[in-house]
Order: C-alpha cells, then structure tokens, then sequence
C-alpha cells in the first residue's frame, strides 16, 4: 500500500500504509485478554451466574459498575465532537475523529455489560416482546440504542471525506479494502457544495446528540435513582453522573490522544495546546464533580436519616472507606494539583491524571452501585461481596475488546479528520479573525447581526 | 373479588421455623450448599428475620417470620422491564418463570427482601431429589403465567405466592362440590399456616369484613413492616407482648 498525495497530509496516513511489528505485539495481547474474557463469560453461561461473587442482596455488582462507566466513557465522544462543534471551540478539530471513536467503541459494552448480567440472556428479545415502560430499564434500552445509533451515523458522516480520500489517495490496495472505501465513500467528490451540506447535517446532528448525552446518562442513574434504596434515591444522582460520565470522557480522550500522537508520531498535529485546553476542561470537571459529592452527602449526612445514614457510613468509614476515599484522592486532589498547576499541566502530568480519573471514576460507580446493596432495610445483617475472577476476567475481556476495536479502526481511516483540520485553514481561521475583529469598535461586522 | 392477605401474631409465634421448612418442601426450593448459603445464596421464600439488640444481660431478640408482603404498591412490580413480575386481580404479586430474563432489578428494588435469585441449575441431593412435591401451579392461563412449585430454570426469579397453587386447587374443588371456599378453609391455605404448631399465622380475604385477617387486622397490635415507604403490605403483623 502507498500513499499518493499530498505531502502535507502524508503523516495522517502513515499509520494506514505502515504497520509496525509493535501493532502486532499489542493484537496479539489483546486478542489474549479477549479469549480470557470470553471463556470466563461461556463458564458463566454454562454454570450460572453463581460464578460470580454476587449475592442476596449484593444482587448487582461489577458488570453494572460497567455498564455505567462504560456508557460514561461513551460521552467522550460526543461531548468533544458535538458541544464543542457548537460553542465552535476550534481545538476540538485534532480530537474529534478519536473521539467520536471512544463513543461508538465503548457503548456495545455498556449495553453489553448488562447483558453479561442477565440470569437468562436467551431471553432477551422478551424486553421487546413485553416490554415495560414503567420500568426505567426500558427506558435505557430505548435511549442507549438511539444514542447507538445516532453515534454511528454522526461518525460516519464525518468519515465520509476521509474515506474518499483513502480511495483516492491509496494506491496497490487490496480489492476488499478498495470496494470499503469506495462503498462508504459514497461517490464523495469534495465539492464545496457537499462540504456545505456535510456541515449543515453534521450541526444538526451535534445538537441531537448533545440532548442525548443528558439523556442518556441521566436514565443511566434513574436505574439507581427511581428506586427507594437507601443512597440512590437522591434527585442529584442525575446529574451527578452525568458529570461524572463527561469528566471520565474526557479525560479517556486524553489518554488516547496521547497514545495516538507518540504511537504514530502525530506531534505535528495534536500539540501540546491541545492538551492544555483539553486539561483545563478536565480540570473544571473535577471541581464540578467535587462540588456535586460534596452536596449529596452533606445532604444526607445532615438530615441523619439512620437509613441513609448506615449507607455514607459504609462509605466513608467502613469496609468502602478505602474506595471512597482513593476515588476522592483520583477525582479531585490529583487533578487538581497537576492540572491546576501550570509547571505540571504537561502532557505527562495530563496523562497521569487521566488514568487516576479514570480509575477513581470507576471505583466511584463502584461505591455507588455496591454499599447501597449491603446495608438491607429489614435486620439480615451486611452483604458482603467479593468480585470473582470470572468478573474481573469479562472485565478486561470488554476493555481488551473496546482496545483491539479502537486499534484496528486505525489501520482504516485516518485517527484525525483530515478534512476537519483543512476546513481549520481554509476557513475556520479566516472566519475567527473577522469575528474577533467584530468585538471591537471601529469594524462592521462581517457576518449576520 | 378477594384480596388476599396474611396475618403472624409475633406472640404466639416461637420461632421454631416450620413454616421456613413447609414452605421449602411445598415450593420446591432448591437446595443450596453450605458455602453457597454462607454467600447468601439459599432460598427462602419463607424466613424468619432474627433481630438481636443489646448485651447479655440485657438482651432482647426478636423474630419475624418473613413471607412476601405481597403489596398493593409493589416497588418490584414497577421495575420489571418484561412484566415478568405481576400484581393479579386478587392482590397477589406473582412471577411469571418463563417470562423473567433474569435481571434481578425487581429483587433490588424490594425494601423486603423477598425475592431469590436462581444462581446454578437447581439441583437436590439424594434423598431430598425424590421428595420432590409433584403438584404443579395454577395452569398458566388462569393466573397470566407459570408461578408456583414447579420446577425453575437457573438465571430468574423466584418468590413466595402465598401459596397460589393450593388456593386454585382449593376453589376448583369447592366449585366441583357446588361449594364456597369459606374462612376457616382459608385460614389454614398456605402450607406455612398449615404447619405452624403454634397457630400464629392466619390466611384470608382483606376485603371480607367478617374474616379472621380482617377481624385480626383491626387489633391495636396490628402493624406491617416498613410502612413508612407506601408500599402497603398485606402482610399484617400483631406485636409481641401486647
């Protein structure tokens, strides 16, 4: 495979046309993960769910905790790719390829984790069949399935110009690989009138997709929050995880980002400014995401309700004091000192963070979802539960499959939108010099009043 | 139309578990392992909720036998995503077996706990496997599903229903006879009333004035468990040392 076009976009070819023997190492250990994982989930089927460390009444565990993050990280996407492209934050334009990315690869294991969690998943289809809006379940099977959707075609037609420049451009490749790119491609030509429409559906689509992420994430927690169990009954429990899911998002693309510039030395094109406003954004999420712990419990610990009351203290001093705690340290300490800090917001210090965000997020879910369950209203005693190795095995399988998806998907289209960055120059820049212009006095305003 | 409810006088009560036991051998209720049970994964459609305050000297334990509460409001109803799970015309909440996927969000949702979860194949050893009780529950069409004592798959749900198979048998013989099912039949239903040894539990139509869980239901001692969260059980229970 060769690449014949322009020498300015050579380098966000490169990882299409050339594949190191490190690529392969990597499928090879992931596809290892993955076996793992998928002999653990047939092990389950075949015995039970009773592999698992769940119990009465720890009758949810780790594959909810997921579900949970799983849809979280799925925010990523749409909050770079779509809220940025309508507040028009222009260095959202080397992230948003990968983001989109993190959005459509995570959300088959959101919805898939609770169906790793189904005692019958044979039975599944009957959530059509019968299906029940009363339950809130019903109401995330609609609204995860349209975000599906609604992700993979706002994707897609962000891919369109870059697919046709694969066809283009690539010359001795194989038939199959030809006959994909000129099928998505879609006999794209380039013509202004196309790029016109493309950012008018993709606008469209930005808004619809905006709405969803609130939706989404918020019927996520009304699973937790339309019961009456003690410490998810809470109206906060919404939008607390709605930003819980954004922070971890965004701070994932980070991670990303940073992989996909030092694995194919994209240096050129995601820059350390890029991080910067990216980190500063993260940063403002940890404060929001502290701001709103700290109004659920002080809440729930100044009324005192002893229901409620033997869940925070699960939590904060007993057997969940530990999770709790180092979720805190992850979430909120930790990135506020790096990422507050000018000398460590590096892209080091950024990473660093990030992967301690991600963690505390998911610990976070954990002490959600878990104490909840062992503190039962009626005197049984305390739950305990202690996740098996079956758990952690389909864990990993799910984020060894979303890593193999996510390392494939860079070896077909290019990891950054070619055609966004170029809209950058041709138009974007132009577009910004005559706004900034238009602040001030002195200048009539080029575009609308 | 009935409603069904059930009356435990806590004072007459012993806590001498028969009704745990009848209700497991009525039910077939499958049988877990010790190290199973030590998990929490033993099935009691039927427990007594044992509740002890206080140090020696000053001890005070108190027990509960615990059906279903089978509540007017049931907060497991709600979260069924399938409807598997069900409150029918008589006020009793049953589970359909060959409906429910197994989500166990309705055994969550329950502030009683009542609600068990299939974790293996049931599976009972040698002798018990033949003691196996070979009534079948209502026919399907009758109660909107499969309920009752036969035998359930591994991955659902499963719960008390106040015995709902001996009530169809019960009314369907009474009709053959040309007969009303009356109180006194009814008192004794469930094969939990039937075996308590201290008579502390009673069976019956809420709705019926002149019943005996009516007539016990007005007593001073009267009260239910959790209410304060609405769900309004027709589990009615009358306080110890009254």
């Amino acid at each position: 495979m060769r690449y014949e076009g322009p020498r300015e976009d050579a380098a966000l070819f490169q990882p299409i046309v050339h594949t190191g023997w490190r690529f392969y190492v990597l499928l090879a250990a992931l596809v290892i993960v993955v076996i793992w994982g998928v002999s653990a989930y047939y092990r389950q089927l075949s015995l039970g769910l009773g592999v698992t460390g769940m119990n009465r009444p720890v009758f949810m565990g780790v594959y909810i905790v997921n579900f949970v993050f799983f849809i979280g990280l799925s925010h990523a996407g749409t909050l770079i790719s779509a809220i940025l492209r309508i507040v028009g934050a222009e260095w959202r334009r080397p992230f948003t390829r990968a983001a989109e990315a993190v959005t459509l690869f995570s959300l088959p294991f959101g919805a898939g984790s609770i169906i790793i969690d189904l005692g019958r998943p044979d039975r599944l289809l009957n959530v059509i069949q019968y299906g029940s809006f009363r339950s809130p379940i019903l109401w995330d099977v609609t609204a995860v399935s349209l975000y599906l959707l609604s992700s993979l075609f706002y994707f897609y037609f962000a891919l369109i110009p870059d697919v046709a420049m694969c066809r283009d451009r690539l010359q001795d490749v194989s038939t199959f690989r030809k006959r994909l790119y000129e099928l998505l491609a879609l006999g794209w030509t380039g013509s202004g009138q196309q790029y016109r429409r493309l950012n008018v559906v993709m606008n469209i689509m930005a808004l619809w997709l905006t709405m969803l992420v609130v939706t989404v994430h918020t019927v996520v927690s009304w699973i937790f929050g339309m019961t009456i169990v003690p410490g998810w009954h809470t109206a906060i429990i919404g939008p607390y995880f709605l930003v819980g899911a954004i922070f971890a998002g965004a701070a994932a693309l980070i991670i990303i980002a940073a992989i996909l510039r030092k694995a194919y030395h994209l240096e050129n094109y995601i820059k350390p400014v890029h991080f910067r406003a990216l980190s500063s954004f993260v940063l403002a999420l940890s404060l929001a995401w502290f701001y709103f712990t700290v109004a659920e419990f002080m809440t729930v610990y100044y009324g005192d309700e002893p229901a409620h009351m033997v869940v925070f203290n699960a939590k904060f001093w007993e057997e969940f004091a530990s999770a709790f705690w180092l979720t805190v340290v992850l979430c909120f300490v930790v990135p506020v000192v790096i990422l507050g800090n000018p000398f460590t917001r590096t892209i080091t210090g950024a990473v660093i963070a990030s992967v301690g965000i991600n963690v505390g997020m998911w610990l976070e879910r954990y002490t959600v979802v878990v104490p909840s369950l062992t503190r039962p209203r009626l005197p049984y005693g305390i739950g305990v539960y202690r996740p098996t190795w079956e758990e952690w095995a389909i864990t990993a399988g799910c984020f060894a499959l979303f890593a193999l998806l996510f390392a494939l998907f860079t070896k077909v289209v290019p990891v950054i939108a070619v055609w966004e960055v170029h809209e950058a120059k041709e138009l974007a820049i132009p577009e910004a010099v005559e706004r900034l212009k238009s602040y001030f006095p002195g200048t009539v305003s080029a575009t609308r009043e | 139309m009935p409603r069904w409810g059930m009356v435990i006088d806590l004072d007459k009560c012993t806590a001498c578990q028969a009704c745990t036991v009848a209700c497991l051998a009525e039910n077939n209720v499958p049988w877990a392992e010790p190290e199973e049970a030590a998990l929490g994964r033993a099935i009691f459609w039927q427990d007594v909720i044992t509740d002890v305050e206080g140090e020696y000297p000053r001890v005070r334990a108190r027990f509960t036998p615990r059906p279903c509460q089978h509540c007017e409001e049931p907060p497991c109803v709600k979260v069924c995503p399938v409807r598997a799970t069900y409150k029918d015309e008589e006020g009793l909440v049953l589970q359909r077996y060959e409906r429910c996927i197994g989500c166990r969000y309705c055994a969550v949702a329950c502030p009683y706990g009542v609600r068990y979860f299939n974790w293996y194949e049931p599976q009972w050893p040698e002798p018990l496997d033949q003691l196996l009780n070979p009534d079948e529950g209502p026919p399907p069409e009758t109660r909107g599903g499969r309920s009752g004592p036969e035998i359930r798959p591994k991955g659902i749900v499963e719960k008390c229903t106040f015995c709902v198979h001996r009530l169809e048998k019960a009314r369907h013989e009474a009709e053959e006879a040309g007969k009303d099912l009356t109180d006194e039949e009814l008192v004794l239903l469930p094969a939990c009333n039937q075996t308590c040894p201290a008579s502390a539990r009673y069976f019956g139509d809420l709705d019926d004035p002149e019943s005996t869980v009516s007539r016990l239901a007005e007593s001073s001692r009267a009260f239910k468990l959790l209410e304060d969260l609405g769900t309004e059980p027709k589990v009615i229970y009358l306080k110890a040392g009254g």
